[in-house]
């Protein structure tokens, strides 16, 4: 079974950061959405192992809890 | 599905199939007043239940069959029938004159709009005497299956009888067990005819009597699941037109916008359109002919002309019995679990029911198998109606968004699957039926390592390949079903014809007896004297991942019931025998 990485993994934070944001510049909130989704969808693939996308829903969803 | 609104039939509505009148013949039992006595009776000659008569029939086995109509299914039911459920009808003689008339299809494209956003192919492989599926009309398979109950002589056809009351408290004359439901006392059923009412007591009762079934409520039995509120119209409209055999969905279609709709060519040039309608539709408004045909219009183009079979307003529910087995009474079929049309489970879920009903009926009457048999039923039933559920459930939910983030993922999945082939899997426009492998089942022994998983591994159905037999072309799953049977793969260095002889002596011996069926290579099949299939391209040897040696025990659903990769001894055979019928062996 794969697990899921929380240690660091994305080369250059900040710059990718500025990209995640700058690409919703200018966007409606409808549009965001849209852009969201297919990320989402887009990086799910990368991962591809099912039980790691599992445990990456558990952790947003802990993150989501904790956060209320 | 839940049945057609009563208010959809109209005017202008006229199919073109003309209906078989079956005779009504007066029971003895009006007359006589006594309690008719049945081994096995079926309630309900619909699709299904027809399909247990005639599997019941093939293994010598007499049963009354109750409807309470005299004619086939009204109306636009199931159409598209799997490549599974064809081959279970192919073991007893119905699925040749199905093919011939259906239309075989294997291909699938998927729009959005007027694009096409991929395609499927549901048997990308030849050598399958069955196709991936068909589509032909209930009425016809219908037909089929009662010209065949004839034809085998076996089943007691009762039209216009109708099943009006059951009672289980029956006694069975053991008085240890106080009359009780698994004694054996079988089931009292009260029939309505139109010169009169009777009684039979059954030992045996097949609950096929559909979505509404009256058994279920007269039992009191519960039948819950999912309703869904989307509602849809169904269609049938007979036109001369070209459109390909392949079945076309569409998501957000031009012509009938931010909708789905699904389009299906069925034999006698008649096509089934299925338009999503959303919840707030008025089915009454909906269903009106002048609301109908523009739609169509819009559909199928303007300029072709079209008369409308039939028309239907339809809501979904995914519902299913906690248990399909009470005492002596089986629920199979739509009586025991229903599902949303798309994937095609539930015709071809209620054949797969009878295929794992009937010859475990069977063994037990003919005092083969002990009555525990008859309890892996639901323990491999039950999960195969989930199975169903969960994937039309799915497809439901995939084409009619809850809530605005599965409206939003739904719009990135289609509009992502034109450039990037991963979103396509995640596209559901139905997934559709395949046959379910038993993969819990105790009458399984646990699968040999030795295949890795490869080749059909226990619980899974078998898996069909060319062959020759004398030199004449034939099909391996031709030679498998309706017994136990010991699959062989040989080769002449390994097996010579005296082991061939002395093994199928020792499985005869068996109870129940098992036969031997032996697949070689084409070197020896033309130089033994046994009757071996010649596995003439290789398919067979390679589909069951089969080394010379191997040896597949097969049960008479054709299901696998143990495998070896190496040749097991007789001994280690047997107790696999044993497992699969749920005989518990001293020691």
């Amino acid at each position: 079974m794969g697990r899921l990485s929380t240690e660091p993994r994305i080369t250059r934070p900040d710059d990718f950061y500025e990209a995640l944001i700058k690409a919703h510049r200018g966007l409606s909130d409808e549009q965001s959405r849209q852009l969201n989704a297919s990320l989402i969808l887009i990086l799910a693939n990368q991962v591809g192992d099912f039980e790691v996308l599992q445990q990456a829903l558990n952790l947003a969803q802990e993150d989501g809890v904790a956060r209320d | 599905m839940s049945g057609p609104d009563p208010a959809a039939r109209q005017k202008g509505v006229r199919q073109s199939y003309s209906y078989p009148k079956y005779p009504f013949r007066r029971p003895a039992a009006v007359d006589s007043g006594t309690v008719e006595h049945q081994r096995v009776v079926i309630v309900g000659a619909g699709s299904v239940g027809l399909a247990a008569a005639v599997e019941f029939a093939c293994l010598g086995i007499e049963t009354v069959v109750l409807d309470d109509d005299d004619t086939v299914s009204a109306g636009s039911r199931a159409i598209c029938w799997s490549k599974r459920t064809l081959e279970v009808l192919d073991r007893s003689g119905v699925a040749e004159p199905m093919v011939d008339k259906g239309v075989i299809w294997r291909q699938g494209r998927v729009y959005r709009g007027e694009r096409e956003i991929y395609n499927f192919d549901l048997l990308p492989e030849a050598g399958h005497k069955m196709p991936a599926f068909i589509n032909l009309q209930q009425y016809h398979t219908e037909e089929y299956l009662v010209d065949r109950a004839v034809t085998l002589g076996k089943t007691d056809l009762r039209w216009r009888n109708a099943v009006v009351d059951i009672d289980l408290d029956l006694d069975d004359g053991d008085p240890d067990d106080g009359g009780d439901l698994q004694g054996g006392g079988g089931a009292l059923l009260t029939v309505d005819t139109p010169d009169g009412r009777y009684q039979i007591r059954a030992d045996y009762v097949l609950a096929a009597d559909g979505v509404r079934s009256t058994l279920r409520r007269a039992m009191g039995l519960e039948f819950q699941g999912r309703t869904f509120e989307e509602r849809f119209l169904i269609t049938d409209i007979r036109m001369n037109a070209d459109f390909p055999m392949e079945r076309r969905f569409w998501f957000e279609p031009s012509f009938h916008a931010g909708q789905s709709a699904l389009l299906h060519r069925q034999p006698d040039n008649i096509y089934r359109i299925d338009l999503q309608l959303g919840p707030d539709a008025d089915p009454v408004e909906e269903s009106k002919p002048e609301r109908v045909i523009p739609r169509v219009c819009k559909m199928v183009g303007e300029d072709l002309d079209f008369d409308l079979e039939w028309i239907s307003v339809y809501t979904f529910t995914c519902r299913r019995m906690e248990r399909f087995r009470h005492g002596p009474v089986f629920f199979v079929g739509d009586a025991a679990h229903v599902v949303s049309p798309f994937g095609a489970r539930g015709g071809n879920g209620g054949i797969q029911d009878i295929d794992n009903l009937v010859w475990k009926l069977a063994l037990v009457l003919g005092g083969e198998a002990p009555a525990a048999l008859l309890d892996s039923y639901d323990a491999e039933r039950l999960p195969a109606a989930d199975e169903n559920i969960l994937n039309s459930a799915r497809s439901t939910d995939f084409m009619t968004p809850k809530n605005q983030v599965s409206a939003d993922f739904r719009r990135a999945v289609l509009s992502l699957a034109e450039r990037a082939p991963f979103a396509r899997t995640l596209v559901n426009s139905g997934r559709l039926s395949l046959p379910h492998v038993y993969a819990a089942t105790a009458l399984s022994t646990g699968d040999d390592d030795a295949f890795a998983g490869d080749g059909p591994v226990p619980g899974a159905s078998a898996l069909d390949a060319p062959v020759l037999l004398n030199g004449a072309q034939s099909w391996l799953l031709n030679h498998l079903g309706q017994r136990f049977v010991a699959l062989c793969f040989v080769d002449p260095e390994a097996l010579g014809d005296d082991w061939i002889k002395a093994w199928s002596k020792a499985l005869a011996s068996l109870t129940p007896s098992v036969d031997l069926v032996v697949v070689g290579r084409s070197d020896i099949a033309s130089r033994s004297s046994i009757a071996i299939l010649d596995d003439i391209s290789g398919q067979a040897f390679a589909r069951w991942a089969a080394k010379p040696g191997s040896v597949y025990l097969l049960r008479p659903d054709q299901h696998v019931a143990a495998r070896w990769l190496e040749a097991p001894t007789v001994s280690v055979l047997a107790a696999a025998l044993a497992r699969a019928i749920a005989r518990k062996e001293a020691g």
